[in-house]
């Protein structure tokens, strides 16, 4: 997201990739052009707006508008007789629900393919990725796993899971501070994980901006660690009220923290009164066992409804089998 | 800041509205915005005058109606006003609370001209 003129476009890069704006999410500018922001506009205090030749204008932000014809300052003040210069239209439309309709769409191509998808979140630096290696070398044999990895800039962390053999590809959001649903369904488009597979989302790590983007995932799982304040489930209780489970991550490290374990879980289940709770710790392998096993259930579920969905189709083939071979 | 990319979903729906609706000029937006949803009321001015800058809604009036949040308190057995996400009952200062409003992000109506 650019913070000169505040579109979300340009510096979204599916590894490597620029995208060409054929997607209604991302948005053009009104000259065409792609968006090195060289005919951006500087906000100025006081309403004024500089473009980049230098030039300076008003906009006013008054009822009626600057440049517009005023035809009667208002509703009803009308310009024709027996029109209503201004009507209201009803909208009643969640802000997100271009976002959420993208996620949609993720979830039901993820369905379909048995896959498990988490939205990993956390703030930066709580161990994400050192988990991620981990648990795919623990599950090796066990259950294939692919990873979207998620940073502003660079691909360290896609080279970091590749080198540990499973696919990953890595999103950076350039100046965006978290994935939306349009730029995980890019991502699948090149990832294409196996099915009945886990696919673990790497979102960017901030704990406040990814809590309201739905990226087509079963779960969020909001990693904690030790050596973050154990009062950070109620400084940020968007994304603990927006998760599933918590991993409480560094657990190794207690012994020569103050962490105290009790009132972090507590202070979560406050914001969160079903949140389930896993400490862990990636370096001394400490609650992998457990977290590992919630992942194979959710997985087995994932697998479960897709050959529910593919027995019914089956089923219902041969029901309109039947009907064809009766005429 | 991730109302740059909300503000940028209410211009969606705006400028989808006119194409739906034919207008041509957008006089007010107005917003639902609960008390427990994500949305920062003053970032989001912020950034809406950014984001209309040249569209449809330029010069366009933002109205946020806010509305409150609200929780089922499962120990009193009814809805109880909260402030935030992390507060307990006012009544009885249990956490057990199920959030029942106050989440919305929605744009609700606008006023428009021809």
């Amino acid at each position: 997201m650019c913070t000169t003129c505040g579109c979300a476009t340009g510096e979204t890069r599916v590894e490597g990739e620029t995208h060409h704006h054929d997607d209604p999410l991302w948005h053009v500018h009104e000259d065409g052009t792609g968006h090195s922001h060289g005919p951006a506009h500087t906000y100025v205090p006081a309403s004024k707006y500089r473009h980049a030749d230098g030039t300076m204008h008003d906009h006013h932000h008054d009822k009626e508008g600057g440049h517009d014809l005023h035809y009667g300052q208002g509703p009803a003040g009308g310009h024709a007789p027996g029109m209503t210069q201004a009507r209201m239209v009803q909208i009643e439309q969640d802000i997100l629900g271009k976002n959420n309709g993208y996620a949609a769409r993720n979830r039901e191509r993820l369905a379909e393919r048995g896959i498990f998808a988490l939205n990993l979140v956390s703030s930066p630096g709580s161990g994400k990725t050192t988990l991620l290696c981990r648990s795919i070398d623990m599950l090796k044999g066990r259950l294939p796993v692919a990873v979207i990895e998620g940073d502003q800039q660079t691909s360290q962390d896609a080279e970091r899971i590749r080198s540990t053999g499973a696919p990953a590809i890595q999103i950076n959001t350039g100046k965006g501070c978290h994935l939306d649903a349009a730029m995980v369904g890019h991502a699948l488009d090149k990832l294409a994980p196996k099915i009945d597979s886990l696919l673990m989302i790497e979102n960017v790590g901030n704990l406040v901006c990814p809590a309201a983007f739905d990226l087509g995932e079963a779960h969020k799982v909001v990693i904690l660690s030790v050596t973050e304040g154990e009062d950070k489930p109620i400084k940020y209780p968007d994304m603990f009220a927006a998760a599933d489970l918590m991993l409480l991550n560094k657990c190794d490290l207690l012994p020569y923290l103050s962490f105290n374990v009790k009132l972090a879980i507590n202070y979560a289940q406050r914001v969160n009164p079903g949140l389930r709770v896993i400490q862990v710790s990636a370096t001394s392998g400490e609650g992998m066992e457990e977290w590992l096993a919630w992942l194979e259930e959710g997985a087995a579920g994932a697998r479960a409804g897709r050959v529910h969905t593919v027995d019914a189709l089956k089923r219902r083939i041969a029901e309109l089998e039947a009907r064809l071979a009766a005429k | 800041m991730h109302e740059l990319s909300l503000a940028e979903g209410v211009l969606q729906i705006v400028e989808e509205a006119a194409r739906t609706q034919s207008f041509s000029r957008v006089v007010a937006v107005v917003l639902e915005i609960g008390q427990l949803s994500s949305v920062e009321s003053e970032a989001m001015r912020f950034c809406f005058d950014v984001v209309i800058r040249g569209s449809v809604a330029e010069g366009a009036r933002l109205e946020i109606v806010n509305t409150p949040g609200l929780a089922w308190c499962m120990k009193c057995s009814k809805d109880v006003a909260l402030e935030t996400r992390h507060d307990a009952c006012p009544e009885c200062g249990s956490y057990q609370l199920q959030i029942t409003g106050g989440t919305e992000m929605r744009v609700k109506e606008l006023e428009v001209a021809d």
